[in-house]
């Protein structure tokens, strides 16, 4: 499956569109990151646990849409956009969304 | 607690979150200007746009977060801040941070894979995890990156040094 943010694939052809695809996943943190991003509050830096989180859901985020890309049968989403929301304290939303297409080598 | 004892703690986490928050900082900056003349050679456009007359080996979606953390000081000052108004010096330096932080993991997970361009470069700023108005809350930004990095045919890309994060 091949992914772009760009509206087509460089060098492909696409000779199918088959609509919106899009995945999903509410994360929340748990309490351990939570005392250690407590210390870190203090004297600044990253928080790694978090960016580690934030990573793994949007990894899953993004497979869900492959996997509903892979089922309308297209071989490439384009135009993949995200967006983060936070739903409530301590709990975020991760979303991407995207056009499923089908491509071909020109 | 007696008033005077919550005065040195006050005082205490102010002096940490000052002194070691402006060591971290400038550490993290040396960390990233050195990282910045690394990864100078790999181009970063924020339009969508690429060399059309070079065939395309390879086309895939580069992504990158990091999330930093305010210290005490600069979160003190932030409320003091918030009285009067007006720009907030102390916090401009930590978005800065992060996003040059996140720009570079790009670059780095990009080049690793062998990429010649990174093109329309998206970057997103969140503070998801810091509830207003709760002392508990973490405050926090995220920075998260992406691109649509493009490894062309041909030879091989002259941009290659070791990817290094700390």
């Amino acid at each position: 499956m091949i992914l772009t943010n760009i509206d087509s694939v460089p060098n492909m052809r696409i000779v199918e569109h088959y609509g919106l695809v899009s995945g999903s996943t509410v994360r929340a943190k748990h309490i351990g990151k939570d005392i250690m991003a407590g210390l870190k509050n203090i004297v600044g830096g990253e928080l790694k646990g978090y960016t580690e989180l934030l990573n793994e859901a949007r990894r899953d985020a993004t497979e869900r849409m492959i996997a509903q890309a892979r089922a309308l049968g297209a071989n490439a989403v384009i135009n993949v956009r995200f967006a983060t929301s936070a739903v409530a304290p301590g709990a975020a939303e991760l979303y991407v969304y995207g056009t499923a297409v089908r491509v071909e080598a020109e | 607690m007696d008033m005077r004892l919550q005065l040195l703690v006050f005082l205490a986490l102010l002096a940490l979150g000052f002194f070691v928050g402006r060591w971290n900082e400038a550490k993290h900056y040396a960390s990233i200007r050195e990282r910045e003349r690394l990864f100078a050679a790999l181009p970063v456009i924020a339009a969508d746009d690429w060399d059309k007359d070079r065939p395309v080996r390879d086309v895939w979606l580069e992504t990158a977060c990091v999330v930093i953390s305010i210290d005490y000081f600069k979160r003190i000052a932030l409320g003091l801040r918030n009285l009067f108004g007006g720009e907030v010096r102390s916090i401009e330096p930590l978005l800065d941070r992060a996003r040059r932080e996140a720009l570079l993991r790009l670059k780095a997970s990009a080049t690793a894979r062998g990429a010649d361009l990174l093109t329309n470069l998206r970057l997103e700023t969140s503070s998801i995890y810091g509830n207003k108005g709760s002392q508990q809350s973490i405050g926090s930004v995220e920075l998260f990156a992406y691109a649509t990095a493009i490894r062309y045919d041909g030879r091989t890309s002259a941009t290659r040094p070791e990817a290094g994060i700390p």
